[in-house]
């Protein structure tokens, strides 16, 4: 099958150079051409991001002030925000909404579905995607199911508000809360799609870097942002089936009365027929792909910091083939840890201690690789470019909010901080905040490549410190309130005098995220003004090894314009030396893929 | 407050904009030479300025991570209740003194590094793509202490978890619905009476088998009263959705299922008295007494009902997502000593009874 297509790709770069006249719909809507779907995802992916980070300012506006009419509330929530009171369901639906956009919508689609589209094809010297049509389906399912997501926030009785988990009976049973009804039927619909887009774009990744890549590019060449997208993709269609089983069962129990997930439910004065079915089958099920989907998210975004790393302080990554072994090893990891959110589930115990053993295996090549980053920036020559900025800051996060894993992964002391703002300032760090600061490391890296223009540098800079100044403020208190016992999802904490004294503490939380989400203005504002006016980009901005800086600037379909190029080396020749102590290339501390070996160099056995 | 609020992302954002433009001009003068887009890629003068501010934001990052334990160090959770809460408490130290010390060390190298290699035109990087045994001691350094965090932590575990433990413990069953709690205490012969949803009818309002002997002495309360120094068995079971029984001061949480019983056991060692005359205890509850005091007053002034001055009790919370009024799903627990659990105890009617009365 993927000879098949490959060579149907290889007959379409033949046409290459006298192609069809695209019209405005084939070029800029239905189109084929990776580069510009790349560019749909990441439009897709940032539109749904602002809206999920006004979901959350709203949240932290009602922690801090709760109770307290608000104009906000009264301006943009209508019928749950009279008076400007935030109504209690309205709370848990922007929780659930805000973790749902925020994990699939932006992390997964908008970060992954970006760059291993733009990258893979550019990265490993292919004309375009193993097939273009698939990927551009894959691009409108999701762009389908971001619509009927958004959609949701509009039916009567309001969207989903059982939590991104959506853990039945409470999502199942229509009497346990009003988002369960039409809200829960549209949020699993949009899923459905949602899982359907991503697992087209997965095997698309898998079949793309299998077959096409170019001469000389065998897997021990390919830069490292490739083999964390192929490694995500299979992750992803290894997980994502059991979240759609699960959806599908769920489903039935709603609509069609089996019994999956519900037994012995007695609500609003009556007793449901379901008998037998059991919860925490669901909770199995869905953190099966919960917890693979934590490396769906993240993995992309190691990919990218490791180019990024690598290209701005001129060095070779550290250890390439430990980074490669810790991706496989986190992946295969990454399907035998779910029982770790689930602790006190209910399950059986021994289950537990098994969990805990995985997981804090995975804690091993997640070191390594942290360690391998601080090792890359030794004796470097550091480029701070906005994207390195980003890089290192991915590299803090990830150690910061990883280390509380530790803790969170230990079944002992999970029982104590389980469900608390513990758990939501660890995650938001090491996946949340490391996760978008991979994307920002990526859209500032390859914006002159994706749109021919560079962006505005010290608005980068701005935006930079003021996020992660803010990040830090937002989450490193978090950890505190969680430790004091405080739970996650709370409406308002007042019904708790005990919690009386985090008042403050939540006050100042909310005051970072307001000014970190007002921070992030100031990236839309250089993304979309550079798009117009930013300053035309050189070919190579950022003297960079990678085949995807060989195309020169003409964006056409086939990227490149004459014959695609071959491989002569690793993807990380910077300053590499000969004996006599010069550059390989006199002048110039990087050697490009394809600049075959000079006279009395030696390849690398690394 | 509102307005306050108002005025504060006003005031933010203006500090924002300032920002930039400060270092739009910083940027200008020092890229005025460069033209075109060169004047994008950071050039020493970026390297520099952005090395150094790595610098300060570690350092800045170490005080704010220091002033947090310190001015946050009364947010902990006092020692605990239970028995088995102290080695919970050792543990969890243990961790998290080896976290702080890993993210001390890796902080100060990444943004040293970053500062310390800044680029300069003409610096030469050292090509290193490998080095086997640098890679085997920090392969090595996590797996043994992992190793040793993983053996203490299931050790604690498989002696926590396993209810079957103890010799003659208090059973008693924790009810869950939306939005509360119930307690079914097992009466004198310690054994809870079958019980499902379908049995649920007028006052029978926990499912309990009417038909069962073993229900006919389990007495019904709202409050969890339990005898110090006596192990618990909870049997937990809702009759809805999932709720998740959290008892932080025991340092005990179990999910309760609908269609299922979870169990937990502990042993509560201190009295809600002398938990209440604790240091620490009566200096949070004066600080926090403090905080509704001022908040009372400006009540008061907006012609609201002021607050009451609170009192420590233990609770027992729901910390599992289960619907609107989630926030407030608690329960006060009462530790207390043999004899006056069993004169509370006395004053609560027996399901037998109940039953009986209703029918009268």
């Amino acid at each position: 099958m993927g000879q098949v297509i490959a060579a149907a790709t290889e007959h379409g770069h033949d046409d290459g150079h006298h192609h069809h006249k695209e019209t405005f719909v084939t070029k800029y809507i239905f189109s084929q051409d990776h580069k510009m779907i790349a560019k749909q995802y990441l439009i897709t992916g940032l539109i749904m991001g602002a809206i999920g980070i006004m979901m959350s300012v709203l949240m932290r506006m009602q922690l801090a002030n709760p109770g307290e009419p608000n104009v906000i509330f009264e301006a943009l929530l209508g019928k749950w925000g009279q008076d400007g009171i935030m109504d209690p369901n309205m709370y848990l639906a922007l929780v659930t909404i805000h973790g749902t956009i925020m994990v699939f919508f932006v992390l997964t689609a908008g970060l992954s579905g970006t760059f291993s589209n733009f990258l893979i094809p550019l990265q490993i010297g292919a004309r375009d995607m193993a097939s273009g049509f698939l990927n551009m389906v894959s691009y409108w399912l999701f762009f389908l199911s971001s619509v009927i997501m958004i959609g949701s926030l509009f039916v009567e009785l309001g969207p989903a508000a059982a939590g991104w988990t959506i853990y039945p009976p409470l999502s199942a049973v229509e009497q346990a809360m009003p988002g369960s009804g039409m809200g829960m039927t549209l949020w699993l619909v949009s899923m459905a799609i949602f899982i359907a887009s991503s697992l087209l774009g997965s095997l698309n990744y898998v079949v793309t870097v299998i077959n096409l890549r170019t001469k000389g590019m065998s897997m021990t060449r390919l830069p490292l942002t490739i083999w964390a997208f192929f490694v995500t993709a299979i992750i992803g269609i290894v997980s994502f089936p059991v979240l759609f089983a699960a959806a599908l069962m769920l489903i039935m129990d709603r609509s069609f009365g089996t019994s999956f997930f519900l037994s012995d439910i007695y609500i609003k004065g009556e007793v449901l027929a379901h008998q037998g079915g059991s919860p925490v089958l669901f909770e199995h099920l869905f953190w099966f792909l919960g917890h693979p989907e934590v490396y769906i998210v993240l993995l992309p975004a190691l990919g990218i910091t490791s180019e990024v790393i690598a290209t701005n302080s001129r060095k070779p990554i550290f250890g390439y083939r430990a980074m490669v072994a810790s991706i496989l090893a986190i992946a295969f990891l990454s399907t035998i840890v779910w029982g770790h959110h689930m602790f006190i589930s209910g399950m059986n115990p021994f289950l537990g201690s098994v969990f805990t053993f995985t997981t804090l295996l995975i804690a091993i090549p997640s070191a390594v690789k942290a360690f391998n980053y601080i090792t890359t920036l030794w004796k470097g020559n550091l480029q701070l470019n906005p994207a390195m900025l980003f890089s290192i800051g991915l590299v803090s996060t990830f150690i910061t909010g990883g280390l509380t894993g530790i803790i969170l992964g230990d079944s002992t002391l999970d029982i104590n901080v389980h469900d608390t703002y513990f758990v939501v300032a660890h995650f938001h760090l090491v996946m949340g905040i490391s996760a978008l600061y991979g994307l920002f490391a990526g859209v500032y890296h390859w914006f002159p490549k994706m749109f021919n223009k560079m962006m505005n540098k010290n608005m980068g800079y701005a935006h930079f410190w003021l996020t992660a100044i803010g990040a830090y403020g937002v989450f490193f208190p978090m950890h505190f309130i969680g430790m004091a016992g405080l739970p996650r999802r709370y409406y308002t904490n007042t019904n708790f005098p005990y919690f009386d004294d985090l008042a403050d503490t939540n006050t100042l939380i909310t005051y970072f995220a307001i000014a970190t989400a007002l921070a992030q203005l100031i990236f839309v504002y250089n993304f979309v003004k550079s798009i117009f006016y930013g300053k035309k980009a050189p070919a190579n901005p950022w003297q960079s090894t990678t085949l995807e800086w060989t195309t020169g600037d003409k964006h056409i379909h086939g990227n490149w314009d004459g014959p695609i190029p071959h491989v002569h080396r690793w993807a990380y020749d910077y300053s590499k030396v000969n004996e006599d102590g010069e550059y390989v290339i006199p002048g110039q501390d990087f050697v490009p893929q394809h600049i075959p070996l000079q006279d009395g160099e030696e390849e690398m056995n690394h | 407050m509102t307005a306050f609020l108002i005025i504060l992302i006003a005031a933010l954002f203006v500090v924002a904009l300032w920002q930039i433009s400060k270092i739009v001009q910083l940027g200008k003068s020092a890229s005025a030479s460069e033209n075109g887009a060169q004047a994008e890629i950071a050039n020493d003068s970026d390297n520099d300025r952005h090395g150094k501010f790595l610098l300060y934001f570690v350092i800045a990052m170490y005080v704010m991570m220091i002033a947090c334990f310190i001015g946050y160090q009364d947010f902990f959770l006092p020692d605990a209740a239970s028995a088995h809460g102290a080695e919970y408490d050792n543990l969890l130290l243990l961790t998290t003194v080896i976290i702080m010390i890993v993210q001390f060390l890796t902080q100060a190298l990444l943004h040293y590094f970053g500062y310390k290699y800044r680029g300069k035109k003409g610096q030469k990087a050292l090509f290193y793509a490998d080095n086997d045994r640098l890679e085997f001691i920090w392969t090595a350094i996590p797996v043994v202490v992992l190793a040793g965090l993983i053996l203490w932590g299931l050790f604690s575990w498989n002696d926590i978890m396993d209810v079957d433990k103890h010799e003659d413990p208090l059973v008693v069953e924790v009810y869950a619905y939306q939005f509360g709690w119930k307690v079914r205490y097992s009466g004198a012969d310690n054994i809870l009476g079958d019980a499902n949803v379908r049995f649920i009818e007028g006052v029978n309002q926990l499912g309990i088998d009417p038909t069962d002997a073993d229900g006919k002495d389990d007495i019904v309360a709202t409050e969890l009263h339990l005898p110090v120094d006596r192990p618990v068995v909870f049997n937990f079971r809702s009759q809805d959705v999932l709720h998740s029984a959290y008892f932080p001061h025991f340092r005990a949480q179990m999910n309760v299922v609908p269609g299922m019983v979870t169990k937990f056991s502990f042993t509560p060692t201190v009295t809600s008295e002398d938990y209440k005359s604790t240091e620490f205890m009566t200096e949070k509850v004066s600080k926090i007494n403090e905080i509704r005091r001022q908040k009372s007053e400006e009540l008061i002034a907006a012609g609201d009902v002021a607050l009451d001055p609170y009192e420590f009790e233990y609770y027992l919370l729901c910390n599992k997502i289960c619907g609107a009024s989630h926030y407030n799903m608690q329960m006060k627990i009462v530790v207390e000593s043999e004899e006056d659990y069993q004169e509370w105890l006395e004053t609560q009617t027996k399901f037998e009874t109940t039953l009986a009365n209703a029918e009268n």
